[in-house]
């Protein structure tokens, strides 16, 4: 454990969780982070909620 | 044959606002789908009814887009561009404006306004920030692929990830969520 994230980290690493797998060492500090903020925790949300809306981009005929 | 390429011919305009989703070029776009639709064309017996032509010639699409991309990148590097992201945080690393919820963001889903949003948002990123993020988010590439493609590092393609993310996230909760 590599002591408290910082929000921006937290970030960084729950962008990254979208695109790699976290170490432990990660998952576990962003785990921590995550149940005590609550804007790291909605930045989250809306990082997953911006892929599931880029998938639907263009889908639908105007 | 001629129902085939009628067909083929069909799925023109849709291709044409997949690859403008890509590549900001509209010329390198229209060209990206013309020469899919002449391999579609000479490949008919390849497609053979095997799956839905639209999912089919799409990943011949992606396979053009890509290839743009790439020669694109060889002749002129992109810089990143300075988007300064940098001020979303204070210098103890604290978000200096917290993410609120968002309400509703699947009723969104529902709606164009909330798409031609999205695209003006997407427009905004620099140049190669956009192009990394819409091959991870849009085309669905793996990070790894994507890297090579572009030839950055992993780490680089992870930071453009990111930045991509945290913009769009921005523009969003201005101009759409805060309405």
């Amino acid at each position: 454990m590599i002591g408290w994230l910082k929000c921006r980290d937290a970030a960084r690493l729950a962008s990254q969780a979208m695109d790699r797998r976290l170490t432990l060492g990660e998952s576990a500090a962003l785990r921590v982070h995550l149940s005590i903020c609550e804007g790291c925790t909605n930045f989250r949300k809306q990082v997953e909620f911006l892929r599931a809306a880029i998938r639907q981009l263009g889908t639908r005929d105007p | 044959m001629e129902d085939f390429r009628a067909e083929v011919e069909g799925q023109r305009a849709y291709l044409l606002r997949y690859a403008r989703l890509h590549l900001r070029d509209g010329g390198a776009a229209e060209d990206a789908v013309q020469e899919t639709l002449l391999a579609a064309l000479a490949g008919e017996k390849t497609f053979g009814g095997r799956s839905n032509l639209r999912t089919w010639l799409t990943g011949i699409l992606k396979h053009k887009i890509v290839d743009i991309i790439r020669k694109a990148g060889r002749e002129q590097p992109l810089p990143d561009g300075d988007d300064g992201l940098d001020a979303l945080f204070d210098a103890r690393g604290h978000w200096i404006d917290p993410p609120a919820e968002w309400r509703g963001p699947d009723a969104s889903l529902e709606t164009q306004q909330f798409f031609a949003k999205l695209e003006e948002c997407l427009g905004r990123l620099p140049a190669k920030t956009a192009r990394t993020f819409m091959m991870r988010e849009h085309m669905g590439l793996e990070t790894a692929e994507i890297c090579k493609e572009l030839a950055l590092t992993p780490t680089h393609c992870w930071v453009l990830l990111h930045r991509a993310r945290l913009a769009l996230r921005e523009c969003l909760q201005t101009n759409w969520f805060s309405r």
